[in-house]
């Protein structure tokens, strides 16, 4: 017999884990405050979502106390007692968001009819049953308007991006800090603006082109924002190699740089596309907001789905509700295509 | 016997394609200094003379009206925007402090608390929220939010009646100022979120770690390390989101009812907001009333403009503070 059979060796264990008797007791504190949650509201004159929510997290929060009181010491009751503080800060903020959702999908879903898709407005009325009219003019409208501020947008942001983290000029601070600004402008006032400056000025009339002039103005912070942030993340030593092999500057940026951060830049231009797609106060104000199908960006109203949702809305009817409810699924789901393709695309890694 | 031969000189001339190229660089990233001054500009031009005429009852007097002859001429008018003015603020502080404390939480919870793969799915929606049209929250917050929250505007009212701005007087609770801050804060949750976890995120690891070594639970280390470092960075972040709610116009105008009276009840069914004093008056307006709003849109955005560089200014003071 050798003797090496009774040598133990040691297991490995990992003691930062929480053991299934942690786990159980866990799991027994949170269904034990749900229970007595009910209990306590059953047997109070608490009553509603709001005493329920309140209640349970009053509850939760004791119950977690105690029990690293009895474990740990009275310091760490408080760090139990706030975590659950902060958790509840977090519900809050997600609780609307499904509620949102939820009765978007909900109310959306009984508007969603195929009709819908291949008519306009232009002979029916918001208050009209379901199967007369749609929101084809409104789906093409929001897709010119998007096309006309991207194509004016997306270059002045990218440049203002470049100029800052490529020329780092005198007017780097205050131009960081006005883009910053620009974001802050209200949509209404972007409105108002092109009202003031361009149509009563020099068009007389409103049309696609200005609503895509005021979404520009909204959008550019944005595009300039995130292309700048992704272009501070590709490697100063790129632009170096390019600058030794005797590149211009010009050709560094326009051959390296700028295909380096590509996917980036991608993500700027859809996150500021997903920003504008549902402004609804300068279309108000500028595009005329048509019934009819129209390809001319440059003359007659234009309609949009905010501005569909709007009218609909404000006509107040069940069929106009459902309408509108209708529009913003419709919305929603553009936006949540849009945002998808967003963050896939940041996702991956810089291109080689 | 050798020459040294003359030392070359070494010159940094840019080539023209690169001077070209610095050009239009420089052009493209002044355009947000243009934009902002042509906004100042044609706002100015169309409301100055109304301004003028008005002096300083455009801001102090609190009555919007305006009358015309057969011949669509201007009888009599008188624009000022006080109860407007008061009613944006109200609204944008109501909504501000709903949403603050919501955010810090959500923000240390993410940074500190939270799973990672937990962390993730967050972080996504709150990015998704942030991306959401705000006349979704209109409609949503008339429709869906409005009901409960009627119910906690009568709760305060009930029990917090005595302090003045919970009074309510006559009794009506619908469309209220309380109920607009609301969906404004949820609007704005998402801006004060993402401020407050960038902040936090910066907080060196080196003196997070010496106050776990000292024996400090999560709680006392957020309470001593991370909070004093992140302060100026959270007020910042709130006045950005305080910005954004004074210039919200569709999401205000379907929940509000709007009221040419100064108001300090936050719970009583009436109250005002410069942007959606616009989208109201806009729809029958005619050239005259139109560069009065365009007035009203040079003070919003005057206000805004304030409220953020200030805000940016705060942000960027992040991390002196705390030391």
């Amino acid at each position: 017999m050798s003797t090496v059979n009774n040598v133990s060796t040691v297991k490995p264990q990992s003691p930062w884990k929480a053991s299934p008797k942690d786990r159980a007791k866990e799991a027994a504190i949170f269904l034990g405050t749900i229970a007595a949650t009910c209990l306590v509201v059953l047997f109070s004159p608490l009553a509603g979502k709001l005493g329920l929510f309140v209640t349970f997290f009053f509850l939760y929060a004791l119950a977690e106390a105690i029990s690293s009181y009895i474990k740990f010491g009275s310091m760490t009751a408080k760090d139990s007692a706030i975590k659950v503080l902060l958790a509840c800060g977090a519900v809050l903020t997600v609780l609307p968001i499904i509620s949102i959702l939820a009765t978007v999908i909900l109310k959306g879903y009984k508007g969603i009819k195929w009709n819908i898709f291949s008519n306009d407005m232009s002979l029916a009325t918001t208050t009209d049953p379901l199967t007369s009219g749609g929101l084809l003019h409104a789906i093409v409208g929001t897709l010119l308007l998007v096309l006309g501020a991207l194509i004016l947008s997306v270059p002045i942001g990218i440049l203002t991006a470049l100029y800052l983290t490529e020329i780092r000029g005198r007017f780097s601070r205050p131009i960081r800090f006005l883009v910053q600004a620009m974001s802050g402008v209200p949509s209404i006032v972007a409105g108002l603006f092109i009202l003031s400056a361009v149509v009563y000025t020099i068009t007389k009339s409103t049309s696609g082109l200005m609503g895509s002039l005021a979404l520009t103005i909204l959008m550019i912070p944005t595009v300039a924002r995130t292309s700048e942030e992704v272009l501070k993340l590709i490697p100063e030593d790129l632009r170096e190699a390019g600058t030794a092999l005797g590149g211009t500057q010009w050709r560094t940026v326009a051959m390296i740089v700028l295909p380096a951060a590509k996917s980036g830049l991608m993500t700027a231009v859809i996150l500021g596309v997903a920003r504008i797609a549902g402004e609804t106060a300068p279309l108000l104000l500028v595009t005329g907001g048509g019934d009819a199908l129209n390809f001319n960006h440059f003359d007659d109203p234009m309609g949009s789905l905010p501005f569909y949702i709007w009218k609909s809305f404000l006509a107040g009817s069940e069929e106009a509700n459902t309408r509108a409810w209708a529009g913003l699924l419709v919305l929603i789901v553009l936006i949540l295509i849009l945002f998808t393709t967003a963050r896939f695309l940041s996702s991956r890694k810089v291109a080689r | 016997m050798q020459t040294v031969p003359a030392p070359r000189e070494i010159t940094t001339e840019p080539r023209r394609s690169d001077k070209v190229f610095r050009a239009v660089v420089t052009t493209g990233g002044l355009s947000s200094l243009v934009i902002l001054g042509l906004i100042t500009v044609f706002l100015g031009y169309r409301g100055a003379g109304i301004i003028w005429d008005q002096g300083i009852s455009f801001i102090t007097s609190s009555d919007w009206r305006v009358s015309y002859d057969e011949n669509a001429n201007v009888v009599e008018s008188q624009f000022g925007l006080a109860a407007m003015i008061v009613g944006t603020i109200l609204i944008a502080l109501v909504a501000v402090v709903v949403a603050l404390p919501v955010s810090v939480a959500m923000a240390l919870f993410l940074n500190f608390y939270a799973p990672h793969w937990l962390k993730k799915y967050l972080i996504a929606i709150i990015d998704l929220m942030a991306a959401f049209p705000s006349i979704l929250f209109g409609v949503w917050g008339f429709l869906v939010l409005m009901p409960s929250a009627e119910y906690w505007a009568k709760l305060l009212n009930k029990y917090l009646g005595f302090i003045p701005i919970f009074d309510v007087n006559p009794y009506i609770f619908t469309r209220s100022p309380f109920i607009a801050g609301m969906v404004l804060a949820i609007m704005i949750i998402p801006i004060i979120t993402s401020v407050s976890r960038e902040v936090f995120s910066q907080t060196p690891l080196d003196r997070i770690q010496a106050a776990y070594a000292l024996g400090a639970t999560r709680w006392s280390m957020i309470r001593s390390v991370v909070i004093p470092f992140g302060k100026s960075g959270v007020i910042g972040g709130a006045m950005l989101g305080l910005g954004r709610a004074m210039g919200e116009t569709v999401a205000v105008y379907t929940v509000l009812n709007i009221i040419f009276q100064i108001n300090w009840q936050i719970l009583l069914g009436a109250g005002g907001n410069v942007a959606s004093l616009i989208i109201l008056r806009f729809g029958e307006a005619n050239l005259y009333e139109v560069n009065a709003l365009m007035g009203a849109g040079l003070v919003l955005f005057a206000l805004t403009l304030a409220v953020n560089a200030l805000a940016e200014l705060i942000v960027r003071r992040t991390g002196t503070s705390g030391r």
